[in-house]
């Protein structure tokens, strides 16, 4: 239900979005010059290393050196000027703009930081991507769930469950990939749960999520409490999935170690997103779903089986949520924690609110939760004068600020939410 | 749309007949909620069985000693509720004891260990019913308010900082001012997603979820800097006695005025969505808000309304655990409170009297979880699965009256929980 804010005429002419917008750059551009801008030493240099580590097989480059004070006016004039074109002329694609100002603003927070300093950026990339991997799972299994019109808030609670049956049944079996599917199968099965909940039984779907999160927490910690504490070595410590190098591309200087030095699941999450980009636009099936997410009468009187649909999509979603959740125990630490996937699924279903319900750009935006998430510990290494608590708190500042439509109105399904009724 | 509204087709009736109908439609409106209990129970009995290492060893030799089997179920499950009856409402023969001890000899010290458990389930069942209000009170404008949680804390903090801080007041004055600042807390937590939901359509699942964690954040950081007691611990200092909330009994029994209060507040919630305007307006707008925009009302100032004073609601929740219980806020105060809220209200169907009782039930399951737990040794967490299938079993009364054969109930209200993500 859309809120339709009408502001008087006159004012809409000359104040419009794109001036708004080129205010905002202009106040960017000058906290820019607020915070990093003032009180530097002329001289200084930031060293960015773009080699990851000892291990990595990608051919070393030499490490980039900025100096602080030039760099710093530079980007600075750059964000004032883009502010000035914005408010006189206006550019064609304002979101572009303000990603080119926001990566302005990244890069002299990183250079201010890493003054004086060595700053691993290939590392934090790399980190970034590896973090952004349960995040964009997450947000693909709401897309797959949403584009036939099943609000999925039980992201959270599916991964929590499957992580945990991930690391069991791998500790279990000492099979990694047994823990994978074990965690596909929860997930599955959860995932069945609600889509029987929405859609035979018609309850409000987002109850029904926060009901299975409510479970997903209780029964993963009552599992944590009564077996997993007392035996952690013959339930819980099932190792990690080992890093795959790709060969050839591995060696690619900074793409190499992001992109081609990574995890199983990782490279899961690269194939899921193309997959499901092309199921939902280029096959029978994607046409159908999408069909149904938009106007389910409509499909239905084409002979399209709106349940069967529906509950196809929503169990497989589950499953992806399930390699997600895998993530967390199997893919990263190889232990189960209670609570640990810390409200990632939600941050998933940003990110797929903010990748407006397409597979590519979910996972472009959960690679700027990713970046947060990693950012915040490597500016805690490098001890920038902000408490932690206060960068912790980012991703979900960022995640409020992009539902609230900065980057234009994302507009879901249109039967999004709602159950189906055959006449 | 669903049937709803037994209101609008009350035509004119003999009173008896009037008052024969009005008692069915209450039998009705219990019967599911009941049974919906009675089964989560049940299945919770089978978690605790089929995870007690007795029962399942008892098992093994199933086809040859059944009784035992049995019998080693029956004993867990007995141990388990027993535990829990015994913790929630106290053991009847040491009361029975205790009170002639007292008639005897005057003697009260018995008498109180004796009402200890059944203090402390009212006094776990106090901030339940306010949060649950609070959840009730979002339902019936259409939000789902999952930030409770985070404006319970913010709440905590806000009372305990006027408690602690404020020296030299008089009770009459410090006390209603600590109370009214928890309940400031809230709603001024609450105000930001309802004021998001209001002007921008952002959905206020996701935002009062970050908004949560924000809070989580910002108490970590102000009970380890700004708010610190002095020590080791992360606690904040303890309240003024000026601004404890009055107890009923001496020492250990915590029971006090914060009940009264809570019941109190109740009754003016009922009060304030059945009999007044503004009520009327914020029930439209959750019932139908397309058509209390065609009535004239203000979609936008409900909303946020709404949302304030469900926050304030979760603030004073909080203020009364501060005030009344505890006397210091430290890290991990909040216990899932909010979560447990969402489970009331549904349990409650969104009505004072409901979410009254529904707390009373959820109090004396927490109060009798804790001694489960440390003399059963089964984990608390089992409350939160049996809190799960009692949200599932309430939001789909289909299962529950296909399992127990019964017809579809008429004439009862169906609420609108949420909808969509609002686009």
């Amino acid at each position: 239900m859309a809120i339709a804010v009408t502001r008087p005429q006159a004012r809409a002419a000359f104040m419009n979005r794109s001036r708004w917008m080129g205010i905002l750059l202009l106040i960017v551009g000058l906290l820019m010059f607020l915070l990093f801008g003032r009180g530097l030493e002329p001289g200084q240099e930031a060293t960015f290393g773009l080699n990851p580590g000892k291990d990595s097989q990608a051919i070393a480059i030499p490490d980039l050196t900025l100096p602080v004070q030039p760099a710093l006016y530079a980007l600075i004039m750059l964000t004032l000027f883009l502010g000035g074109w914005q408010l006189a002329r206006g550019f064609r694609s304002a979101g572009a703009v303000l990603g080119i100002a926001s990566f302005f603003f990244v890069t002299a927070f990183l250079t201010w930081a890493a003054r004086g300093k060595s700053f691993n950026l290939v590392g934090m990339l790399s980190s970034s991507l590896v973090r952004a991997t349960p995040i964009a799972l997450a947000g693909l299994c709401g897309v797959v769930c949403e584009r036939c019109a099943v609000i999925n808030i039980a992201i959270e609670g599916m991964m929590l469950t499957s992580a945990q049956a991930a690391v069991v049944v791998a500790t279990l079996t000492r099979n990694l990939y047994l823990g994978l599917l074990a965690a596909m199968l929860t997930g599955a099965i959860l995932s069945a749960v609600h889509a029987v909940l929405s859609i035979r039984f018609r309850v409000d779907q987002i109850v029904s999520g926060t009901a299975i999160n409510i479970f997903g927490a209780g029964a993963t910690s009552f599992i944590s409490a009564r077996f997993l504490e007392k035996n952690v070595d013959l339930l819980n410590n099932s190792g990690t999935f080992p890093v795959v190098s790709i060969p050839l591309l591995s060696k690619i200087p900074i793409l190499g170690p992001i992109f081609f030095e990574n995890g199983i699941i990782v490279y899961l999450m690269f194939i899921l997103v193309v997959v499901v980009h092309i199921v939902l636009f280029y096959t029978p099936w994607g046409l159908r779903t999408r069909a149904v997410g938009e106007h389910p009468r409509a499909a239905d009187t084409l002979g399209i089986n709106v349940f069967l649909t529906r509950y196809v999509n929503v169990i497989a979603a589950g499953m992806i949520a399930g390699i997600g959740g895998a993530y967390f125990t199997i893919g990263s630490v190889g232990r189960f924690d209670e609570i640990m996937t810390a409200g990632k699924g939600f941050i998933g279903l940003a990110a797929m609110i903010f990748g407006k319900w397409n597979p590519f750009g979910t996972f472009a935006s959960s690679l700027i939760f990713g970046f947060a998430d990693s950012l915040q510990i490597k500016l805690q290494i490098l001890r920038v004068p902000i408490p932690s608590e206060f960068l912790l708190m980012a991703p979900y500042l960022v995640t409020m600020i992009v539902l609230a439509g900065v980057v234009g109105r994302a507009i879901p399904p249109a039967a999004d939410g709602q159950p189906y009724v055959k006449e | 749309m669903s049937t709803r509204g037994g209101e609008s087709r009350e035509q004119p009736q003999p009173t008896a007949v009037k008052r024969k109908v009005v008692w069915s439609q209450a039998f009705q409106a219990v019967l599911v909620p009941a049974l919906a209990v009675l089964t989560a129970l049940i299945i919770g009995a089978v978690v605790i069985a089929i995870t007690d290492a007795a029962v399942v060893a008892a098992y093994r030799n199933f086809f040859t000693a059944p009784g035992k089997a049995l019998a080693a179920t029956w004993q867990a499950v007995r141990t388990a509720y027993g535990a829990l009856f015994q913790g929630s409402f106290g053991n009847p023969q040491e009361l029975y004891q205790a009170v002639k001890v007292y008639v005897a000899t005057k003697e009260t010290g018995p008498l109180w260990q004796a009402l200890w458990p059944i203090t402390e389930s009212l006094v776990a069942a106090t901030p339940y019913i306010l949060a649950g209000l609070a959840v009730a009170l979002g339902f019936r404008c259409g939000l789902f308010n999952i930030g409770v949680e985070g404006q319970f804390f913010m709440g905590a903090l806000a009372s305990a900082y006027i408690g602690y801080r404020l020296t030299t007041l008089p009770t009459l004055v410090h006390l209603p001012l600590a109370v009214l600042a928890g309940a400031l807390g809230g709603a001024l937590w609450a105000a930001i997603p309802g004021y998001l939901k209001a002007r921008t359509g952002a959905h206020e699942v996701v935002n009062t979820i970050m908004m949560n964690w924000i809070a989580f954040r910002l108490s970590d950081w102000l009970l380890n800097g700004p708010m610190k007691a002095p020590g080791y611990r992360p606690i904040t200092p303890q309240i003024e006695p000026t601004a404890e909330l009055p107890r009923f009994f001496p020492a250990p029994l915590r029971l006090n005025v914060g009940f009264l209060l809570a019941l109190a507040t109740a009754a003016v919630v009922y009060w304030f969505l059945f009999k007044t305007t503004t009520g009327f307006e914020i029930r439209t707008v959750g019932a139908n808000p397309r058509a209390a925009r065609y009535a004239g009302m203000n979609i936008t100032r409900n909303f946020v309304l709404a949302m304030v004073l469900s926050g304030a609601l979760a603030g004073l929740a909080a203020a009364t655990q501060v005030l009344g219980v505890d006397h210091w806020v430290g890290q991990g105060f909040s216990a899932g409170y909010g979560f447990d809220a969402i489970a009331l209200a549904l349990l409650g169907k969104s009505h004072p009297l409901g979410v009254v009782l529904a707390s009373l039930l959820f109090g004396f399951l927490r109060g009798g979880a804790t001694r489960m737990q440390s003399l059963a040794g089964i984990p608390i967490d089992i409350i939160s699965i049996i809190q799960a299938l009692v949200i599932v079993f309430i939001a789909a009364p289909d299962i529950i009256r296909w399992l127990y054969r019964l017809r579809a109930g008429r004439g009862i209200e169906e609420l609108v929980l949420t909808r969509g993500w609002g686009g």
